[in-house]
């Protein structure tokens, strides 16, 4: 009996060791594709500094922004990074709490993606100030009444937080990567050592990492809410058509999810072609969240039908020059093309199971995903170009906004970085959590703790 | 020099010059009026002092209710840039009938700030409300509001409205974010996206917040109402500069505007009412303190061009 029972044990024990080394497998092979990757992805933020010291140098003029279009590209991409960062909440939070099982290989993409894409948002804001070297100004003058102030406060906590629920359930997974990693360089064992804080895998060390996360899941919530929603109100606390909009909290965060669900479905596709994670992202991951891209997407389209048709059908003035622009007029192409192909299309054909295998939802995220940023282009951009009054005396220029090379370098940039940031963290750290994995997998903690 | 010209001494001069004007306004605005009617005995010295209130009538206060100003105060221009000055509260008039885009204060108005001519702090509109309705030039400055939707939504407190009405900004905390360019209804403010004008030449020149020059790259700059020249006692550049007798501008409290071109100073109250005047974009509650005088019987009526509206 005792024999069986160790015979077991060894089984586990096998099994456990075979299951980290496929987890951790990312972190043992470098391929030169991948060299090349990274020397890409540092070229392209090269050329996003390069550009981004032209603008310091001669100011925002660099840009096509001007006084009638005072906001452009920078600001289309924050609203966009805000609204992938929210998806960390969604599946770590919302998910987990609802006790959804499947979703635990994902969290910890859909964290580092929430983690790298604040990262890149809060970048992206100080390249749009026209003095950033006074940025410690918002420190020292504040004003709360500023929905900019509101936004700081809260994309930094939302930061802090994710950063948290990264990092939290990584603690047990660096001590296994102290004991395994041996072969590695010695700033990198040290910092699996460092970052691990003595962990033991005691009773009570599980005890805490539980309640916090618990306790960081229910906070995260309303404050991954208030990020998109204050980012909403940057717009929506102005008088100007097409922004004087009171359902702009829900309309940003319904989307918010949508282009979240989008993202970490790439970012899944991407993975399992480059690692062998076919066992742990399976075909009903992908099914999954096709249907939850599904349920996000037609959220979004209600609340897409309130914000459009109620003004559509008034048809105030001011409020008519907005909407006819975007309808009918000057904007019409990009703004049928984006909630058809970018929102419409997906639902009709996520619907059907076999577009929720791997490669054609993939290819439907990347769409929804191109979609969803033009669509921040749309809300910001076609209402600065119609103000209440007329604009006159000012260069033809001035009535358009196209981006130039270099703000769209910069943009292209931000996202690099965030590309950089998660191909790094998928070299260094398991992208698929081992010990929660391992956990519901059914192996006991003393086999984790003692291999 | 204009550091002494706000030192201590000179300031309590001034004061005493304006004496009971201005502590009429700082009466108000500390809720002085309602303490009068229900007056606590044990705090009253007895001692009264005669003030003028915003409605034009002089009032007797009772010394103990009132609360000497800060003599305290930095000698910086730009810090006392901040307060506004006492007993005021500017309005300016337009009068649309008038208008003949001679855009003698646009040209003032870009010298005077140093802007370039793509920059407007002062823009003379040729507006056509409907289709059957006749056009119409409309100069349209920042309109000053109560209720400024820039000032609001400001992260740092550069923009900020003074306590004679006037919103100014201050270039040298502007972190050049935008938002007030943004929240403007009025399309008032500009931004400075390359080098200013003539940097090179005002390198040096002290920062002057009333004028708000030099102007400095990365920052948001717009109409002052001439705050420096008021603070001189004079009217500001754009409604001196103008041929066509469009500008009135004075002091609300003292009910009293003067023409920029005749020099002829008229009833404030009066020429509202007679002229039926009104304000721009009403409904969105920001208050300006901007009136126009509908464009009736005008000396002009202007040709229709594309406008790009």
């Amino acid at each position: 009996m005792t024999d069986l029972y160790r015979k077991e044990i060894e089984i586990k024990k096998e099994q456990f060791q075979d299951l980290v080394s496929d987890l951790n497998s990312p972190l043992n092979r470098t391929g030169s594709s991948f060299k090349i990757w990274i020397g890409f992805l540092l070229l392209l933020i090269g050329i996003a500094g390069f550009m981004y010291v032209r603008q310091l140098q001669q100011g925002l003029g660099t840009t096509d922004m001007r006084d009638i279009a005072s906001w452009g590209l920078y600001i289309a991409d924050f609203v966009f990074l805000i609204a992938v960062s929210l998806v960390g909440s969604l599946i770590t939070a919302i998910l987990k709490l609802s006790n959804v099982k499947w979703a635990t290989p994902l969290t910890r993409i859909s964290e580092i993606i929430a983690v790298a894409a604040l990262i890149a948002a809060l970048l992206i804001i100080v390249v749009d100030m026209g003095r950033p070297d006074r940025l410690w100004h918002i420190f020292v003058h504040g004003r709360l009444q500023s929905p900019i102030v509101w936004d700081i406060l809260v994309v930094n906590t939302y930061l802090v937080i994710s950063i948290l629920l990264l990092y939290i359930p990584l603690i047990p997974d660096l001590a296994l990567l102290r004991k395994t990693m041996g072969h590695k360089p010695k700033w990198q064992q040290k910092m699996y050592k460092i970052l691990s804080l003595g962990w033991q895998g005691t009773e009570e060390q599980f005890r805490i990492m539980n309640l916090s996360l618990t306790a960081l899941m229910v906070i995260i919530i309303p404050v991954a809410l208030s990020i998109h929603t204050v980012t909403s109100w940057l717009f929506a606390s102005t008088l100007r058509p097409g922004w004087d909009s009171t359902i702009f909290g829900p309309y940003f965060v319904s989307g918010a999810f949508m282009v979240g669900a989008a993202t970490v479905i790439v970012t899944m596709y991407v993975i399992i072609t480059n690692y062998n994670f076919k066992a742990y992202i399976t075909d009903k991951h992908f099914d999954l969240m096709g249907k939850l891209l599904v349920l996000t997407s037609l959220v979004y389209l209600y609340f897409n039908l309130n914000e459009f048709m109620v003004p559509a059908y008034k048809m105030k003035s001011g409020e008519s020059a907005h909407i006819l622009g975007l309808l009918v007029g000057e904007y019409s192409l990009l703004f049928w093309s984006v909630q058809i192909l970018g929102m419409i299309l997906p639902i009709l054909l996520l619907i059907i199971k076999p577009f929720r295998k791997p490669k054609p939802l993939m290819i439907i995220s990347v769409v929804v995903v191109i979609g969803a940023f033009l669509k921040r282009f749309l809300i910001v951009t076609p209402t600065l170009l119609h103000p209440f009054l007329p604009v006159q005396n000012y260069p033809e220029s001035y009535h358009h906004y196209n981006p130039t090379f270099s703000e769209i370098m910069i943009t292209v940039g931000s996202f690099a970085g965030i590309m950089l940031i998660i191909s790094l963290f998928i070299k260094l750290f398991p992208i698929i959590p081992v010990y929660e994995t391992a956990h519901e997998k059914g192996f006991p903690n003393e086999i984790i703790n003692n291999s | 020099m204009e550091d002494q010209d706000y030192s201590p001494k000179s300031r309590r001069r001034f004061l005493r010059k304006f004496g009971s004007l201005g502590l009429g306004t700082l009466a108000v605005s500390t809720g002085l009026t309602e303490s009068c009617t229900n007056p606590t005995k044990d705090l009253e010295s007895g001692k009264k002092i005669t003030l003028l209130n915003s409605k034009n009538e002089l009032v007797e206060v009772d010394s103990a209710y009132i609360s000497n100003l800060n003599k305290d105060l930095a000698p910086n221009h730009n810090s006392e840039s901040r307060k506004g000055l006492p007993g005021k509260k500017f309005v300016l008039v337009v009068d649309l009938a008038k208008c003949k885009n001679a855009r003698k204060c646009m040209d003032k108005c870009q010298a005077v700030h140093q802007l370039r001519p793509d920059q407007h702090h002062l823009n003379v509109l040729l507006m056509k409300d409907s289709e059957h309705t006749a056009p119409y030039y409309m100069p349209k400055h920042c309109q000053h509001c109560d209720n400024p939707p820039c000032v609001k939504v400001c992260p740092v407190d550069a923009t900020f409205k003074r306590s004679d009405g006037i919103v100014l900004i201050d270039n040298e905390r502007c972190i050049g974010c935008r938002f007030c360019i943004a929240a403007c209804p009025y399309s008032a403010r500009s931004f400075n996206w390359v080098e200013p004008k003539d940097a090179e030449k005002y390198k040096d020149v002290a920062y002057d917040i009333e004028k708000n020059v030099p102007q400095k790259k990365g920052t948001v700059t717009k109409c002052t109402f001439s705050a420096d020249c008021l603070r001189d006692g004079k009217l500001p550049y754009c409604v001196s500069a103008c041929p066509n007798g469009v500008y009135y501008f004075g002091n609300e409290y003292e009910d009293a505007v003067t023409n920029g071109t005749s020099g002829e100073t008229v009833s404030l109250s009066e020429l509202l009412a007679q002229n039926s005047a009104y304000r721009l974009m009403e409904d969105l509650g920001t208050a300006p303190s901007v009136y126009y005088l509908p464009p009736k019987d005008r000396t002009l009526i202007p040709e229709i061009e594309d406008t790009h509206s």
